[in-house]
């Protein structure tokens, strides 16, 4: 599949220094996949079957981006991200996931995710992913980006019924929806830039400013889906 | 979102957007073939305008008795001067070049003047008011029938027929007894409607009236009948052209798209059979049971499942990966079917021509509209350097979405990709809010 904004050429700035990386999934055929994709390009520090191991080791080598399974036996992928995020906040995660649901997804990025991508992704598109993770920004995959505008459809709810409507944070800005529209479409960050006239660094504001709403806002869309997971 | 149609530095847009259906249509004013009596113009400015054809004509007819013929004549320039309805220019530019067309209706016009002058003479000033528009009118009318395409000539017959069957060869002896008991219905009536007698008062303006208009109706009738048969079969005619090219466009996008594929795939006999049957399934199942190819049926499914069955069915059948997005939903109709088709065979064309692994589709429900976004990575292509007889895009994608009101754009170049836009407006009275 196509993530957006992962081409190298996409003047982001992705650190030249081989980030170190995490994988936590519980098959053993996937890890050594992702490992051997990964290849020299980034550091392989560790890797965990499920969520106890993973927390325990995460937190002992402190690595810059773990590749967080959504599905693990001993809980959903976000147990593992909650966890560290509340001690170890600079640990960045990017979920993986061969499932498609929503629920799925939304769990895991509103427990501190970075991004999503599933795992179907081509090795070079996922090194550009950690990459783009351990520089701080976000990485969309169009189906996350379809998900997020379903959650913020057009239409407000009312401020009346929800007593803790936000409306920095329940809602998304025309530019932002775009953004998200044109990433859904399969666009490169770069591609989006271009096409909005913006700089390829504005694209990525706007990309984490929507990461930081589907993390914070209470829109009832992201809640239930979250709740599904048990996360809430 | 924008115009999906955003211009790009290298040119490359190919804007095709055709709304043909809407209350009102912004574009120029044309002639329309579609209702029309005599030149379309009446069809064609309550296109234009959003009023109702007949509201329009009886403008017409009202302006024509207070304007004393002078609307006639306005009618005939609007006739020479607005083009058609999908013909580029108006009749008037051919006719600038038809030297013998302008001498006959110059010749015309002197006629009339002569007449015109004999009338003032006698003192018969109406006829004379009238004189004017009515030379300008035939004069006009001249031109239009030396220069207008067939059909259009077709409309001039109708209006002239009356006079033509005084002259024709054929049915004389009933055009004449028509005219005999047309004549004494027309003195009967106005020597009914003149006449002084005190018993008749009563009856004059009824008895006088009704005996005129039966009088016109003996002369008129059989061409006012005639008329509107005529109308009726050309609306047949065109209903079946439209069947026609949507026939076309299904078998395209079935048949002769499986043919395409055995042939390609023609090294893995297993593979063929297998395409081969399903084909056979579908054509049976349109044939027999009236289930077209290519539409995904209204009824218990949603739009979003239909874009679902469109990656499933082009994963399936020809082995790229599709990574379909849908964004809200909302119940199919017939509008949203089409869009449905022109959605597949526009993710069927990019699977089989872009070369490219992945093929994205990503459909958005929204208030007002629906659109959906077919994009490869592939080798793309010069939208100007197509070649007519690649039917795929220009006919089963366009065509169909006009049809119904909605627009495609296609943009595309060479080694970036190709990227279609469709987008349908929603039925009024299904408008609802895109979330369920």
């Amino acid at each position: 599949m196509s993530t957006a904004g992962i081409s190298t050429r996409d003047g982001s700035g992705a650190t030249t220094a081989r980030p170190r990386v995490f994988i936590v999934d519980d098959h053993g055929l996937f890890r050594s996949g992702v490992r051997s994709e990964l290849g020299d390009r980034v550091d392989v520090v560790g890797e965990a079957d499920d969520v106890e191991p993973a927390i325990a080791l995460i937190a002992g080598c402190l690595p810059d981006v773990v590749l967080l399974d959504v599905h693990l036996p001993g809980g959903g992928g976000q147990l593992v991200a909650s966890a560290i995020k509340a001690a170890h906040p600079q640990v960045r995660f990017l979920a993986l996931s061969a499932s498609d649901a929503p629920e799925d997804v939304i769990a895991v990025i509103r427990a501190g995710a970075r991004g999503y991508v599933t795992k179907t992704i081509s090795g070079a598109e996922l090194v550009d992913a950690v990459h783009r993770v351990a520089a701080g920004d976000a990485v969309f995959s169009p189906r996350l980006a379809g998900f997020v505008l379903d959650a913020f459809a057009a239409l407000p709810e009312p401020p009346r019924s929800r007593p803790s409507f936000d409306p920095e944070l329940d809602q998304l800005t025309t530019r932002e929806r775009e953004v998200l529209r044109l990433i859904a479409r399969g666009y490169t960050y770069r591609e989006i830039a271009r096409e909005l006239y913006i700089a390829p660094k504005t694209v990525e504001s706007h990309v984490s400013s929507v990461l930081r709403k589907l993390q914070l806002s209470t829109r009832h869309q992201l809640t239930r889906w979250a709740a599904e997971r048990r996360l809430m | 979102m924008g115009d999906p149609a955003f211009p790009r530095d290298d040119g490359t847009v190919d804007r095709i957007g055709l709304r043909a259906r809407g209350p009102r249509d912004r574009g120029p004013l044309r002639r329309r073939r579609e209702d029309r009596l005599a030149g379309g113009v009446a069809a064609g400015l309550a296109r234009r305008t959003g009023f109702d054809v007949t509201a329009v004509r009886l403008a017409f007819v009202v302006a024509t008795v207070l304007s004393v013929g002078v609307m006639v004549a306005v009618y005939v320039a609007a006739w020479l001067l607005v083009p058609l309805d999908g013909e580029t220019g108006p009749i008037a530019a051919r006719a600038m070049t038809d030297r013998r067309g302008l001498a006959v209706a110059v010749g015309l016009g002197s006629l009339l003047v002569l007449v015109q002058a004999f009338a003032s003479a006698f003192g018969t000033g109406w006829l004379a008011s009238l004189a004017w528009p009515l030379m300008i009118g035939a004069a006009g009318l001249v031109l239009v029938w030396r220069n207008a395409p067939v059909d259009e000539r077709a409309a001039i017959r109708r209006v002239v027929e009356p006079l033509q069957g005084l002259t024709g060869p054929h049915r004389r002896s009933g055009v004449v007894a028509r005219l005999l008991i047309a004549g004494v219905l027309l003195i009967a009536g106005i020597a009914v409607l003149e006449s002084g007698h005190e018993s008749l008062a009563m009856l004059h303006p009824l008895t006088g009236a009704v005996l005129v208009i039966a009088a016109v109706v003996v002369v008129l009738g059989p061409w006012w009948l005639r008329i509107a048969r005529d109308l009726v079969i050309e609306r047949q005619a065109r209903v079946r052209a439209e069947e026609r090219a949507e026939m076309a466009s299904r078998v395209h996008d079935s048949v002769l798209q499986t043919l395409a594929l055995i042939q390609r795939r023609a090294d893995d006999p297993q593979r063929v059979v297998q395409l081969a049957r399903a084909q056979e399934r579908e054509l049976r199942s349109w044939l027999f049971d009236g289930r077209a190819p290519g539409t995904i049926e209204p009824g218990d499914m949603t739009f979003a499942a239909g874009v679902r069955l469109i990656q499933q069915e082009v994963e399936a059948q020809h082995g790229v990966a599709v990574e379909a997005i849908t964004v809200g939903d909302c119940p199919l109709d017939d509008d949203l079917s089409a869009l449905l088709a022109a959605a597949r065979e526009a993710t069927v064309n990019a699977v089989k021509w872009s070369g490219a692994p992945v093929v994205s589709l990503f459909a958005e429900v929204e208030p007002a509209e629906v659109s959906v976004f077919v994009r490869d990575r592939g080798r793309g292509f010069d939208p100007e350097a197509v070649p007519g007889d690649r039917k795929g895009l220009a006919e089963s994608v366009r065509a169909r979405m006009a049809r119904r009101g909605g627009c495609a754009t296609v943009r595309s170049a060479p080694g970036q990709g190709t990227e279609v836009s469709l987008s349908m407006p929603r039925a009024a009275g299904e408008r609802q809010p895109s979330r369920t």
